[in-house]
């Protein structure tokens, strides 16, 4: 092929390339060092788009941050401590991951509790049906009832 | 009767929730800094590098420190409110220039005029990170001591001073810690 039809093929794939590093690339001295930062980007919120971690963030600070995250790994420093740092300054709301606190009980264990009432209702609902409902007679309407019901059975073996 | 009740009651409790909730904003971020001291920082000043500004600048007296830059709109919008509040001089404030330009900040306040005492130019963000700053325009306010007291996001505007600067402000000069 010319170079007049390669050269647009040979564009795309530079520009192919330049798109795949929409993620900043950062150069760690080991392997655990990635793997912690890329543990700690996915846990940690972006507070720009607060719908996003920080590892797929595009707004600048989620890009800051990612900068501050990565020299605190560099320098070694354990998950704990990181994630203390970007708490001290921003609040629990910073942790993808919301932490197990008082304030959290509601959101952490609202759903089984709810999934408990319903379960409740349920078997509540279920027992008055097979139990023929909360049907309440008078003594009159009850008498009645029995009567009603005699003289039903009575035409039936009448009939045999 | 009480068979209604219920339901009722569960209706009640939740146009009370979703009906409050009309006046919150899910996006604000609570700062944990309040009621903690300032965080530290030491900076060159906007209008002289060589010079710089530390947090204890914003002792000794009542201060609020404002984080904006030029790029932001709002600050923009907020600017003209500022300018009011320095007029009064009721308060010192005190900039913190955000991730901006110094030749743009510099003519920003040459053209719009200078509310504040004196800024410090946060050009990398560091310092914003510091004070937990993640969406510019954003205000603190800062006792004699140098301990934060309040913080708002967004531009000030003449509701927000009335309803909750002035007053704090106030109530933080009349009885110091």
């Amino acid at each position: 092929m010319s170079l007049l039809v390669r050269f647009p093929f040979i564009v795309l794939l530079v520009w192919a390339g330049a798109l795949s590093a929409a993620e900043d690339t950062y150069q760690f001295s080991n392997p655990e060092e990635e793997a912690q930062f890329k543990q700690l980007t996915e846990e940690l919120r972006c507070l720009v788009c607060q719908n996003q971690n920080l590892a797929d963030s595009n707004a600048e600070l989620a890009t800051d941050l990612r900068n501050e995250v990565y020299g605190m790994v560099s320098e070694g420093r354990d998950n704990q401590e990181i994630i203390d740092f970007l708490v001290d300054r921003y609040g629990d709301f910073v942790r993808y991951r919301p932490p197990v606190k008082s304030t959290t009980y509601l959101l952490w264990f609202g759903p089984f509790l709810l999934l408990v009432i319903a379960a409740l209702l349920l078997v509540r609902a279920i027992r008055r049906r097979s139990h023929g409902g909360d049907l309440e007679f008078s003594e009159a309407d009850r008498q009645r009832l029995e009567q009603v019901l005699r003289a039903t059975e009575q035409k039936k073996d009448g009939g045999q | 009767m009480v068979r209604f009740l219920v339901p009722l009651g569960v209706f009640i409790l939740l146009a009370v929730l979703l009906f409050t909730g009309l006046w919150l904003d899910p996006k604000l971020v609570p700062s944990p800094l309040i009621g903690k001291p300032a965080p530290g920082f030491e900076l060159a000043r906007l209008k002289d590098p060589e010079s710089t500004i530390t947090q204890n600048a914003l002792k000794g007296k009542v201060a609020l420190l404002n984080v904006w830059a030029t790029w932001c709109v709002s600050c923009r919008a907020e600017h003209e409110v500022l300018m009011e509040l320095a007029r009064k001089n009721v308060v010192a404030i005190y900039g913190l220039n955000y991730k901006d330009v110094r030749e743009d900040a510099q003519r920003w306040l040459r053209q719009l005029g200078n509310p504040y005492v004196a800024n410090a130019f946060d050009r990398d963000g560091r310092v914003g990170i510091d004070w937990g700053v993640y969406g510019t325009p954003e205000t603190f306010v800062i006792d004699q001591n140098g301990i934060v007291r309040y913080k708002h996001v967004g531009p000030i505007t003449p509701q927000v001073l009335t309803d909750k600067i002035l007053p704090l402000v106030n109530e933080l000069k009349s009885n110091p810690a």
